[in-house]
């Protein structure tokens, strides 16, 4: 479970972000929409604690994420490019988070392995530095490298951009069969409405920092959200 | 057009990340140029008299001619490792309504202004301007000239028609040792020949025309060249390497900082900024054989330290400084990641010693210079380890500064401020300091012993000191984090 409350972020006058009380449950999948400047990343980053609040909390299971580090074990992220190691190859990579998050590596490679299909030959034993990927390839690798370790939360940031179309329904799959169990709590946010209504049961409207809409997914979520978006 | 092309340019050099640097930086970059411009017009200026003065029987401008083609050939090495043509930014101007030709005349217009043709004309002007005042011709001198200069433009196409292959580059060493090898046997007099050569024009100043059909001719291959090549795949596409991997699967013995370890020596080998600290580690472990040799430094004692600190520290200094600005690129990633900060600090640590220790080994030969140098180096490795390495980590929470790992090292400030100039007072003139003062006030042994000390007592403390350090980085974390996405 996570709990956001009266979490706000100001740069200088201008509030970014203003959340009141949020709760995302275990195992719930959680989409997060809005148009540029709306908020997501940087309540993702406050998630992470990359950025610090200005006032309010994020309870991440139980634990205060810029109280405590304990958060780090069970959460895996990928939110842009930056998040790589340009100069490794990305079996390097994969084995540089595991080894952080306790996996050896056969683990790894085993684990990987299974997104071979994902990866469409394009990112294992290419003899390629992440950081001559190009973009779409490079999220791949990103986006699994999240998965790595078993974490109970997954924040992934606009992850079906730069992707070819193929590879966004393989992420589709990917990240509905990751929430089948309702082990893991998968929050992501998106441009792409129709793939954020397909992916998650819960879609949340930024707009300027506030939360507009919270809408539990139905078969008419992705209409409302057009009509919304559609000013 | 051209209006345009120079305006862009202005706004390129004006808004370049160099130029945004702090002013310290700037003032040294400065002081560098101003330094090489009165270099060469000094020896322009002063050259003529002092090959005077040497040879008093030889006519200076032909011993100049006769070195000529070591001066070309060299400039050539020069120009092959370090000119690259400047092809990358006409990118967005592929697809603008500029005529291609254009586009390419300008490409070349602009390497034809570049650093490396006007350097040596601030040496061949003032030479041209002494010549005229001692009495040459005139219209001789400024026929040679022109053909100087003419000659450095041919070079400056050369270059780029040579492109990096590696058959032209030994060509060039072939030419500048065989040339000296047949010289130095006198088995054919080349200075003599090439002398004569560039004295025919000096004498006939109407053939320097000579020189304006080499530069057309290379210009026009160029010109052929750069327009059949100027697409996204080719000329102006930016190399791929393959990645080569390594096993490093020693540095697993290091415990759990070994993740740490393996990933700074891959950022060592795989990036060119870090690149050039490899070099820098020959370059301090040979720095005693510039004092210990000449008597002249033999007589100041403490030599060995700034030695001794500088050769078993080289490593040290060049990586440490910039920690943890190396991994600023992905600075946010490392903060979301499950690990200690205590963790990292020490991979950092661990790397740092083990090269110290390393580097001492390497450097035990300078034992030859006496013993007393070699005990000066051991002492200064103590001391390195302890108390160096945890002031250089404490520099590192003033880091504001992100690094581009892909730009080359040379003349590369990006990241430099305050703190790696103010960082160089503990770690090298505070041992100078004391151990002088020591050695003057009591003895060189004690002197010797007390940096030892120094360095022990740092050891002793060491988890005291990295306490303290890592609370300081855990402090500034938010700050580090947003300076590290800033692009100066």
């Amino acid at each position: 479970m996570i709990q956001t409350t009266q979490l706000s972020k100001k740069y200088g006058q201008t509030a970014v972000l203003q959340i009141d009380a949020l709760e995302i449950p275990k195992g719930q999948s959680f989409g997060l929409v809005g148009n540029n400047g709306a908020g997501k990343t940087t309540y993702f980053n406050l998630l992470l604690d990359l950025i610090r609040p200005t006032t309010g909390s994020v309870i991440n299971h139980e634990i205060q994420v810029n109280q405590s580090e304990a958060w780090k074990n069970f959460t895996g992220s990928f939110i842009d490019e930056s998040f790589l190691i340009g100069y490794l190859t990305p079996e390097e990579y994969f084995e540089f988070i595991g080894d952080l998050r306790g996996m050896n590596k056969a683990d790894v490679t085993s684990f990987v392995a299974k997104f071979e299909e994902f990866f469409n030959g394009e990112i294992i034993g290419k003899k390629k530095y992440l950081r001559d990927l190009s973009k779409g390839n490079q999220k791949k690798a990103g986006i699994i490298a999240a998965l790595i370790g078993n974490p109970k939360v997954v924040i992934l940031d606009e992850p079906f951009a730069n992707l070819d179309p193929t590879t966004q329904i393989r992420l589709k799959k990917i990240l509905k069969e990751l929430t089948e169990n309702k082990e893991i709590t998968l929050l992501v946010s998106s441009h792409d409405l129709s793939h954020v209504t397909e992916v998650c049961e819960r879609i949340v409207v930024l707009d300027k920092g506030n939360v507009v809409k919270d809408i539990e997914t139905s078969a008419a979520t992705l209409q409302e959200l057009e009509s919304y978006f559609s000013i | 057009m051209v209006l345009h092309f120079l305006k862009l340019e202005w706004k390129q050099f004006f808004r370049s990340a160099a130029f945004g640097k702090s002013i310290g930086v700037k003032i040294l970059l400065a002081f560098f140029a101003l330094y090489f411009v009165l270099m060469f017009t000094g020896f322009g200026i002063g050259g003529f008299y002092l090959l005077k003065k040497q040879y008093p029987t030889k006519d200076p401008l032909f011993l100049v001619n006769s070195f000529l083609l070591f001066a070309i050939t060299a400039d050539l090495i020069f120009r092959y490792l370090m000119q690259n043509l400047p092809v990358l930014n006409i990118k967005p101007l592929l697809v603008l309504s500029i005529k291609k030709n254009n586009i390419v005349h300008f490409v070349l217009a602009k390497s034809a202004c570049s650093f490396f043709n006007i350097m040596s004309l601030f040496f061949y002007v003032p030479f041209s301007f002494v010549l005229i005042k001692e009495g040459y011709h005139t219209n001789g001198v400024l026929g040679w000239l022109f053909l100087m200069f003419l000659l450095i433009q041919s070079a400056n196409f050369l270059n780029f028609l040579i492109n990096k292959s590696n058959i032209a580059f030994s060509v060039l060493l072939t030419i500048i040792i065989g040339g000296f090898l047949i010289q130095y046997y006198n088995v054919f007099n080349i200075h003599q020949f090439v002398g004569q050569g560039f004295n025919f024009v000096y004498q006939n100043p109407s053939y320097s025309v000579l020189g304006v059909i080499l530069l057309v001719i290379l210009y026009i291959l160029n010109f052929k060249k750069l327009k059949s090549e100027a697409y996204l795949d080719e000329a102006i596409a930016t190399k791929v390497k393959e990645a080569n991997s390594s096993d490093l699967s020693w540095t697993e013995k290091l415990g759990d900082v070994a993740p740490f370890i393996k990933n700074d020596l891959r950022l060592m080998w795989r990036n060119k900024r870090t690149k050039s600290s490899i070099w820098m580690l020959a370059m301090g472990l040979l720095y005693g054989l510039f004092f210990y040799p000449n008597p002249m430094y033999s007589k100041m004692n403490f030599m060995p330290v700034l030695v001794g600190i500088f050769s078993t520290g080289a490593f040290l200094i060049n990586f440490g400084q910039f920690i943890p600005a190396w991994d600023s690129s992905y600075y946010n990633m490392l903060m979301s990641q499950n690990f200690k900060y205590e963790r990292y600090l020490k991979s950092k640590f661990t790397i740092m010693t083990i090269s110290v220790l390393l580097l001492f080994v390497l450097g035990i030969p300078y034992v030859y210079f006496g013993w007393k140098i070699l005990a000066v180096h051991f002492a200064a490795m103590i001391y390195n380890i302890g108390v160096n390495t945890h002031v250089i980590l404490y520099g590192g929470t003033f880091n504001r500064k992100k690094i581009n790992l892909d730009e080359k090292a040379a003349f590369n400030f990006q990241g430099t401020g305050a703190v790696q100039w103010l960082i160089g007072l503990p770690l090298m003139i505070l041992p100078m300091g004391l151990f002088a003062l020591i050695n003057y006030l009591v003895s060189f042994e004690i002197a010797t012993v007390t940096l030892g000390i120094l360095g022990l007592i740092g050891i002793a403390f060491h988890q005291k000191l990295m306490a303290t350090i890592t609370k300081k980085y855990i402090a500034n974390k938010y700050v580090m984090i947003h300076a590290f996405k800033q692009e100066n």
